[in-house]
């Protein structure tokens, strides 16, 4: 344990460290909590300036209700779940299948084919962004959500793919070799034996990707223009442009964009940091 | 690995990596290529493309907001590595098993996990010259009030900023996760032999935390050049383009400029930035593979 855990320390030293931790959380989440306090003040406030200080009248109710009536937000967070769930489920579904060839099938081109998926993953999104663009509209899915999901699936699964071949080549081959001798079918081994196995992983993994594509801003610039189906990152920037002056309506919107994402995160917290730190303790 | 070669996994690997080889391949792999085979063009996105050689990046580098645009992507670069070292000292200053730590490093973590067109906002009303919570700080210090954002020579630090508060966190994860994995046999030693503090992270703790370092400093850099979001967001690379960043100067030209062919150029200069840190992390990941 490193540093020396706190009980072998004095009791004016322990009763220190725990009142610095609160206040440092404090301080370093203070531009959100002004967020949060500006989501819940009056038109009033605003205007006479009232930014900081507690809100000499609570709206947060009147706000938030205003958000879901006066904006297109809802169709915005409708649009966000109907483009980042589809997009999750194929992109882990596409890599798992991948990961899995990747970690126990011995062929020409493996490696190379690894490499190719992790360096994808790395690429500015600048390099694709016309060829995609292009590719959408030759489609006829520029402006739809399937456009976006497309491309997030195809995207994501170089991501995936290295995160599910790193955790399936961890899995016993004895496993997989046993069902081979009882002459079960590929198919079957993977559906029965594999499948089950990697569950852990897939957790993981979905709230990663979850994150990831809800928060995608890049795209949703590029492949979509209508409120119709722009999610809901792009749809607080067309907020903010229309709602300049009410600062309350654009915060509320803005705390109801992170929330999903932090629901999800609080909800499968340490699914969420096994993905995250792939390969941070071995390498 | 298998020894068995039965005559179904011939062909049954390609069959479990075709799906997902396809779609990565016509989205990723193949649009790189155009990219490239498109900065040799003058185009405007919809009509007819004119091959004009080498003239894009000829132009590029003449164009004062490319340089502009790069130098600020190094600034990213440079002040971006503080969130690695910041990250470690959160991480070691919260690595205690007092009551309601978990819930704190959760709460720590938090700005990672909200979109950074969120993050830009609240950064946004943080710096606003007439009641943000920054000119309030510097205001206790007699300091009069800036107006960051608007700022040509503090723009990109003010973005820079606010870049760093998700990124700090992401690192600081990283580092808690590597410390609950170090090897107590070793540190115990090493305080036997009287090592601690400083002596004591250098020598013992920092060896241990190899791995988490690597991966905080790819992250660090590639989240560096892929700056887009945050510039967008706060200023549309404004004042006058000077906090633009490749990534933005290259959807500017291509989406409002109808340069399609100059905005392949910029982002094959910055794909090729980019891949100097690809490979190197490619080749690290690959030895310790064979290792």
């Amino acid at each position: 344990m490193f540093p020396t855990p706190i009980e072998k320390r004095s009791l004016p030293f322990n009763l220190s460290y725990r009142v610095a931790v609160w206040i440092s959380l404090f301080l370093w989440l203070l531009p959100l909590l002004a967020v949060l306090l500006t989501s819940a003040r009056s038109t009033a406030d605003i205007n006479a300036g009232n930014y900081w200080g507690i809100p000499s009248e609570w709206m947060l109710f009147e706000n938030y209700t205003m958000v879901f009536t006066e904006t297109p937000m809802f169709r915005y967070l409708l649009n966000s779940i109907l483009i980042t769930v589809p997009a999750v489920i194929g992109a882990v579904a596409l890599s798992t299948l991948a990961g899995y060839a990747l970690a126990k099938f011995k062929f020409r081109g493996n490696v190379a084919l690894f490499a190719a998926f992790i360096a994808g993953n790395f690429v500015p999104f600048q390099i694709l962004m016309i060829p995609v663009r292009d590719l959408t509209i030759g489609m006829g899915l520029y402006d739809t959500a399937s456009g976006l999901i497309l491309f997030h699936i195809a995207f994501q699964t170089g991501f995936c793919t290295l995160f599910m071949r790193n955790f399936i080549v961890g899995l016993p081959d004895e496993l997989i070799e046993a069902a081979r001798v009882e002459g079960v079918s590929e198919w079957q081994i993977f559906w029965h034996v594999v499948l089950p196995l990697v569950r852990p992983a897939l957790a993981a993994l979905s709230v990663l990707i979850f994150t990831f594509i809800w928060n995608d801003y890049f795209w949703a610039l590029v492949l979509v223009q209508s409120d119709e189906v722009r999610p809901i990152t792009a749809g607080i920037s067309a907020l903010k442009g229309q709602w300049m002056a009410s600062w309350q309506l654009i915060a509320a919107g803005s705390i109801i964009a992170a929330l999903p994402p932090v629901i999800l995160f609080f909800a499968m917290q340490r699914h969420f940091i096994a993905g995250l730190t792939l390969g941070a303790t071995k390498g | 690995m298998q020894k068995l070669h039965s005559r179904q996994q011939q062909w049954m690997p390609a069959l479990f990596l075709a799906p997902a080889v396809i779609m990565f391949v016509v989205y990723v792999i193949f649009p790189i290529l155009q990219s490239i085979w498109l900065s040799f063009y003058e185009w405007d996105g919809i009509g007819e493309k004119t091959f004009v050689g080498l003239s894009n990046y000829v132009e590029l580098f003449d164009d004062y907001q490319f340089w502009v645009a790069l130098k600020n992507n190094l600034y990213w670069m440079v002040f971006f590595m503080l969130a690695p070292p910041i990250g470690l000292a959160i991480a070691l200053f919260l690595n205690q098993k007092v009551m309601g730590i978990r819930l704190v490093k959760s709460m720590f973590f938090f700005p990672f996990v909200i979109s950074q067109v969120v993050v830009g906002l609240v950064f946004s009303w943080f710096y606003d010259p007439s009641f943000g919570l920054f000119n309030k700080a510097i205001g206790l210090f007699g300091v009069e009030p800036v107006a960051v954002l608007s700022d040509e020579n503090w723009v990109t630090f003010g973005i820079i900023v606010a870049g760093l508060w998700p990124q700090i966190a992401y690192c600081m994860i990283l580092y808690l996760t590597g410390l609950n994995n170090l090897n107590p046999d070793q540190i115990e030693a090493a305080r036997l032999d009287g090592a601690h503090g400083w002596k004591m992270l250098r020598h013992v703790i920092l060896p241990q935390l190899k791995p988490a370092t690597f991966i905080a400093i790819v992250v660090t850099v590639i989240g560096a050049l892929r700056s887009f979001d945050l510039v967008a967001t706060m200023t549309s690379g404004g004042p006058f383009g000077s906090s633009s960043v490749l990534a933005y100067f290259m959807y500017e030209q291509s989406i409002f400029n109808y340069r399609a062919g100059y905005g392949a150029a910029i982002a094959t200069v910055l794909f090729l930035i980019m891949d100097i840190y690809i490979a190197y992390f490619l080749w690290r990941m690959l030895k310790s593979e064979k290792a």
